[in-house]
């Protein structure tokens, strides 16, 4: 037994687990809010970190500028997309909406590689130390700060949705759209405004990421991994979401610590996570958290 | 041409696949121009029709499964892949090709029912998720199994065969495909015309009326997956011995998001549909390609760099093309071509 990898691996596991539950509450915003499940969210992450590696490298902008207008964009850039593409499939089937996100995944994806290439791109240093020690174990400063900046999103969203105006409205548009419609909620703006959090939140997730390991196209992998963890934790729940997160992301590591030690597949830290989500959905598939639905006729 | 009203005074009548003289005219001028494409055609353009007809049965397959049954698979290049597996592997053990492409049909269905299971429990959004489980599962199994799929270096494999006749060029392979595209889709039209097609039918239109009804919802939608892989897998062998290789990373997500494109733009529940859906997305790679080449040199090329992206501008407008028909179009070519039989029909008084 190798502790101190072992060690590394569950804390690497629960800093990227954070990420996957920072991206599955945003995954989860959109489905509560407007019934669409989004498999074009991994391309948010993809373009988020995209654009701020081209504003930092070409433009030559500070890392918080360039930052703060990635976020200003990928805010316009989710009204957008939910107001062309999204907006006229309203009531159309399920499948017709997932196959919308799908299509976009896929465009966004081809139109990033060939605008960007095919290689991953290194951000211009940020951080003064790239690594830092904690209790023996190293952890990169990104991820620190990453942790930071989650948990800074969770404590927002639980703010947004408990105390402020737009939040409560959200919620109630979840709830019953025609109640809270009738109760003076735009609708409308509750879809397009749940779509900008969305990909804003996103890109931050894309941003850390892509300071760490650089800019690439692997980053839409995330859209892929938020899957398990949003149906570990319930599709419709936000805490779900982030403790399914970091269930997802301790699991993988720990296959991969076992897949080192003892059965050398290779591969387990990609696929592990999606035969735990065939367990779930064979097993309990509204997840930890969220609601059963009751088929009334 | 159909007369006005309604004449039909039998069941037999009402259920027949080609109502009128014309459709079946028309069915034997078409078979007939199809059976003589080889003596026309050059060997890209019969490459591309080859193409058309293998994507078409499976497209047809996931069109049972999506169009007729309202279940989403997000996994069906996996199977796919599974049944060129498979009958490569099996004629690696001296099984003839004739006999290892139906065996790879029948493995990949046990395969599809085992993934499928879930589906007798889950539905909609939840399936999907669970066939996209096991894309990367299976994915991850063929780069894996080194026995199974020949590992990272492929496997190749034989010719079609039937007694002394070898298929092994594109103009005698045509025939084989074609003969495979008829079979295939005359058993799905005739499918949905059982029992067991309606009430894939109304388990799409309305669970709970079915259930009520007296069908088994577990067992049926159990069936339709088995029938999607068994597509799949006859579609996927037959692709293995026409390009005589098979490799790990052709079956990828991408390769399963064209093949739900197909469904969706040849039009949901169609038979005919499915067959135009994957004339569309075969050939559209070559449009673009086309319009690339036609615009090679220009400002708009020296600008943008198309030359170098024309891969991802394929994959672009694979994107582009499944969102404005999602959006425009959402029945698909199959209502465009019924409109235009409409047209027609009583041209030039279209009122």
């Amino acid at each position: 037994m190798d502790w101190t990898l072992l060690f590394q691996l569950v804390l690497n596991g629960l800093i990227v687990g954070t990420l996957y539950g920072v991206v599955g509450m945003s995954f989860v915003l959109v489905y509560k809010a407007s019934q669409v499940v989004n498999f074009a969210q991994g391309e948010f992450l993809l373009i988020g970190a995209w654009v701020c590696w081209w504003l930092l490298t070409q433009w030559q902008l500070p890392f918080w500028a360039g930052f703060l207008l990635t976020l200003a964009f990928m805010t316009v850039f989710g009204i957008v997309l939910q107001v062309v593409v999204l907006r006229p499939l309203i009531g159309e089937p399920v499948i017709s909406v997932i196959m919308a996100t799908i299509g976009l995944s896929i465009f966004f994806q081809a139109l990033m590689k060939w605008m960007f290439g095919v290689f991953a791109q290194p951000f211009p240093p940020i951080f003064p130390a790239d690594r830092v020690e904690i209790f023996g174990l190293q952890v990169q400063t990104a991820y620190l700060l990453s942790l930071g900046i989650s948990i800074v999103i969770m404590a927002g969203f639980a703010w947004f949705f408990t105390a402020s105006k737009h939040g409560l409205a959200m919620r109630a548009t979840a709830f019953d759209q025609q109640v809270a419609q009738s109760l003076g909620v735009s609708v409308p703006k509750v879809f397009a405004m749940s779509w900008a959090i969305s990909a804003m939140v996103s890109a931050v997730a894309g941003v850390v990421v892509g300071v760490v390991n650089g800019a690439s196209s692997g980053l839409s992998a995330y859209g892929i991994k938020v899957f398990p963890a949003v149906i570990l934790g319930g599709l419709d729940s936000i805490v779900g979401a982030v403790l399914g997160g970091l269930i997802v992301g301790v699991l993988e590591n720990l296959a991969q610590y076992l897949d080192a030690q003892w059965l050398n597949w290779g591969n387990m830290v990609q696929v592990a996570p999606f035969y735990a989500l065939i367990l779930i959905l064979l097993v309990k598939p509204y997840g930890l958290f969220g609601t059963r639905n009751i088929e009334r006729v | 041409m159909t007369p006005a009203g309604d004449f039909r005074t039998s069941y037999r009548a009402d259920m027949t696949i080609f109502p009128t003289r014309g459709s079946r005219v028309a069915l034997w001028i078409g078979l007939a121009l199809a059976c003589a494409a080889p003596l026309v055609l050059d060997r890209y353009a019969l490459g591309l029709a080859i193409n058309i007809g293998i994507m078409g049965i499976a497209a047809l397959g996931l069109n049972i499964l999506v169009g007729f049954t309202g279940q989403i698979s997000i996994g069906h290049a996996a199977f796919f892949g599974f049944g060129a597996f498979a009958s490569a592997g099996l004629v690696e053990h001296g099984v003839p090709v004739v006999l290892a492409i139906p065996l790879a049909g029948l493995a990949t269905t046990l395969v599809g029912l085992v993934f499928g299971l879930p589906a007798a429990r889950l539905k909609g959004l939840y399936l999907a998720i669970a066939t996209l489980a096991a894309q990367f599962i299976l994915e991850d199994f063929f780069a894996r199994a080194q026995w199974f799929s020949g590992g990272v270096a492929g496997r190749v494999t034989e010719p079609f065969t039937l007694g002394p006749l070898r298929f092994d060029t594109e103009n005698s392979y045509f025939y084989v495909v074609l003969a495979a595209v008829i079979v295939m889709f005359v058993a799905a039209a005739n499918l949905m015309r059982t029992r067991d097609g309606r009430a894939l039918v109304a388990i799409r239109d309305h669970y709970l009326s079915a259930e009520m009804m007296g069908i088994n919802l577990a067992w049926y939608r159990t069936l339709s997956f088995g029938i999607a892989s068994f597509y799949a897998g006859i579609a996927g062998a037959l692709y293995a011995h026409y390009l005589l290789f098979v490799s790990v990373e052709a079956f990828n997500i991408l390769f399963s998001i064209q093949f739900l494109g197909m469904v969706i733009i040849g039009g949901l529940g169609s038979i005919m549909g499915s067959l135009l859906g994957a004339a569309f997305m075969v050939l559209l790679p070559e449009v673009v390609q086309t319009l690339v080449e036609l615009l090679q040199g220009g400002a708009i090329d020296r600008a943008l760099h198309l030359g170098n992206g024309v891969a991802f501008l394929k994959e672009m407008a694979i994107g582009a093309a499944i969102i404005l028909f999602l959006v425009f179009e959402p029945d698909g070519l199959a209502r465009r071509w019924r409109l235009i039989k409409a047209y027609w029909k009583l041209y030039p008084f279209s009122y």
